[in-house]
């Protein structure tokens, strides 16, 4: 078989979180980004989908080992996010505003590392049930 | 009687954190939940009461005045807040989902119409744990 097929492992974090710009006033930044500016900070449970796209290896028939895919996803993403302050806890975080646009392409950058170059890799990510985002676009 | 449901949701950060034990044994009991700067949850709340319709509008009594009253009381007093420090009726209690759902329950309690009771409180953490609450 020399046909793509894409194979998905959903996963799940939680963390806290606030948007803001940090040379803008705390007015301007209610006003942009309203109750997420919060300087208390506030709260998501993040679901992760991460799509892995390839040709099925003739002999073992996978495209990738789930088992594989879930150990890089759970070493590299959730151990650095999960029960976590993203401004405060993550370096990537630091001085990056952590929109789930941003979570969603750090998540990317970060899994494409470690995954064989000809997979093709897509990330969704859920913010909440009704906002989600999806990278590459 | 009938039984009807609101569902209702929040985000916000909390961790479990005694203040009266040491990082250790907090870090021991509540584990990555006990993570200083915090973390976080989308909360899904569902409130139901329970009475009989009334004759002449078939409702127990209007879903929007009851939704105006979780609002008020409980999802503005929550929602894109700090649970541990931000929350008038959570001042000073442990902020587990437990004691979350029973302080909501307390707010809503007496300030629903006498026409109607409230048979209990449902408050998932996460799509996969939930606690319930019947007063």
């Amino acid at each position: 078989m020399d046909k793509k097929v894409a194979i998905f492992r959903k996963e799940h974090f939680n963390a806290a979180h606030r948007l803001f710009v940090p040379g803008w006033t705390d007015e301007q930044n209610l006003k942009q980004f309203g109750k997420c500016s919060n300087p208390h900070y506030h709260g998501h449970n993040y679901e992760l989908v991460v799509k892995v796209s390839g040709v099925p290896d003739p002999v073992t028939g996978y495209v990738i080992d789930l088992s594989d895919l879930s150990s890089i996803i759970q070493k590299h993403v959730l151990s650095r996010f999960d029960h976590k302050n993203l401004n405060l806890d993550t370096q990537e975080f630091a001085e990056l505003n952590p929109t789930a646009e941003n979570i969603v392409f750090v998540i990317y950058e970060i899994l494409r590392r470690h995954l064989d170059a000809k997979l093709d890799l897509s990330v969704r990510l859920y913010e909440t049930e009704r906002n989600f985002v999806e990278y590459p676009a | 009687m009938v039984f009807l449901t609101r569902i209702e949701h929040f985000n916000a950060a909390h961790k479990l954190y005694n203040p009266e034990w040491g990082r250790e044994q907090n870090e021991a009991v509540f584990g990555a939940c006990a993570n200083e700067n915090w973390h976080g949850h989308n909360y899904e709340l569902y409130v139901t009461i329970k009475g009989e319709p009334d004759p002449q509008t078939g409702f127990l009594m209007d879903v929007k005045k009851l939704s105006g009253i979780i609002k008020e009381h409980v999802t503005e007093k929550l929602d894109h807040k700090n649970l541990n420090i931000e929350v008038d009726f959570l001042k000073g209690k442990m902020c587990s989902t437990e004691n979350l759902v029973i302080g909501i329950w307390n707010q809503l309690i007496d300030r629903l119409p006498a026409i109607v009771k409230l048979h209990s409180v449902k408050l998932y953490e996460t799509p996969r744990i939930f606690v319930e609450y019947f007063g």
